[in-house]
């Protein structure tokens, strides 16, 4: 009985996040203000941090709390500081966006439909590898840690180093040159 | 907002707790949430609420952009060293139960230093993102304004 009422508060909750994640995106393609545009992809990022930590994956909502609404919000506010803080009169009407929005999203749902029930533990996916990952041959107990770091160190390499390339390719394209060479153009 | 007292003397409060957090999720990322990805973020974040509010240049004091631009490669190599390190004793490339005589150990041992390279070079990237926008005439940077 009480494991049932948990439950439902918990859908309670997961489903009011979801409806104020909705609402912040309609105000967010509502705006103008792209100040106010950047505020509210902070709150949204932080919605969708709580709905994960709702949803039990906190090492997710961690990372979504730090990217999506620390430094992300702060360089979108940077690059706010370099242009102008309204949007501009679109030329066009959004017309063929929308209809292709709408139509991904109609496929995105037709495809979730499909899909196994929420922690349905017969699902294809915990019958493949999850079972030998659980075992925790390598004895860590955040298994989250034992997957990313050890069972598919491969990829989590790539990943480190498709980070590294971001960071590289920012370094490549804003590096101011020596002002010894500002005599014409000074940024590359 | 250098100006603003009451934003300065939180900053000055919290700061340090914001980079311990940032280690502990780091080196309790086997045992609870966490890893080297949401350390190095956090690390990144919190040196990023220090420079909004005491400035760039303090920050740069701090952690130069020749010490970012390091740890940007530098974790790379140590998680590809990592690999390497497992050729060397034997084992595949990634094969962390070849670096001690205790395969448990070894996996741990592993782990521990391929989360030390991505925390290391999440946090450089991270911070030298920062320092490139916000140098470039923006918040309090040197640039032209």
């Amino acid at each position: 009985m009480a494991e049932r009422g948990g439950r439902i508060i918990e859908t309670l909750i997961v489903d009011l996040l979801l409806v104020l994640m909705a609402l912040a995106v309609l105000v967010l393609a509502r705006t103008r203000n792209l100040f106010a545009a950047v505020v509210l992809l902070g709150i949204y990022s932080f919605l969708m941090a709580t709905a994960m930590v709702a949803l039990d994956a906190v090492d997710v909502a961690m990372t979504e709390a730090a990217v999506g609404a620390g430094i992300s919000t702060v360089l979108l506010l940077g690059a706010l500081h370099l242009c102008r803080s309204q949007e501009a009169k679109p030329v066009h009407r959004p017309w063929l966006p929308l209809a292709l929005s709408a139509s991904t999203a109609v496929l995105l749902i037709h495809g979730a439909l499909g899909l196994p029930d929420f922690a349905d533990p017969q699902a294809p996916i915990h019958q493949h590898v999850a079972p030998r990952y659980l075992q925790n041959e390598v004895d860590v107990p955040n298994v989250v840690t034992a997957v990313l770091a050890s069972f598919r160190g491969f990829d989590t390499l790539g990943e480190t180093t498709v980070v590294f390339t971001a960071g590289v390719g920012i370094i490549a394209l804003l590096r101011r040159r020596r002002p010894k060479a500002e005599g014409g153009a000074d940024e590359a | 907002m250098r100006h603003d007292l009451v934003l300065r003397v939180v900053g000055k409060l919290l700061v340090p707790f914001i980079l311990l957090f940032a280690l502990y999720v780091q080196f309790h990322g086997d045992f609870g949430p966490g890893g080297g990805f949401q350390a190095g973020v956090i690390f990144a974040a919190g040196m990023v609420f220090y420079a909004l509010i005491f400035g760039l240049e303090n920050a740069r004091r701090v952690m130069p952009d020749r010490l970012v631009e390091t740890m940007l490669a530098a974790g790379v190599l140590l998680y590809a060293g990592v690999g390497v390190a497992g050729l060397l004793l034997g084992g595949n490339y990634l094969d962390y139960f070849v670096l001690d005589r205790n395969p448990v150990l070894g996996q741990h041992r592993g782990i521990f230093w391929v989360e030390v390279g991505v925390a290391v070079t999440v946090c450089g990237v991270m911070l030298k993102i920062f320092y490139m926008f916000a140098s470039r005439g923006g918040a309090d940077g040197p640039g032209p304004q």
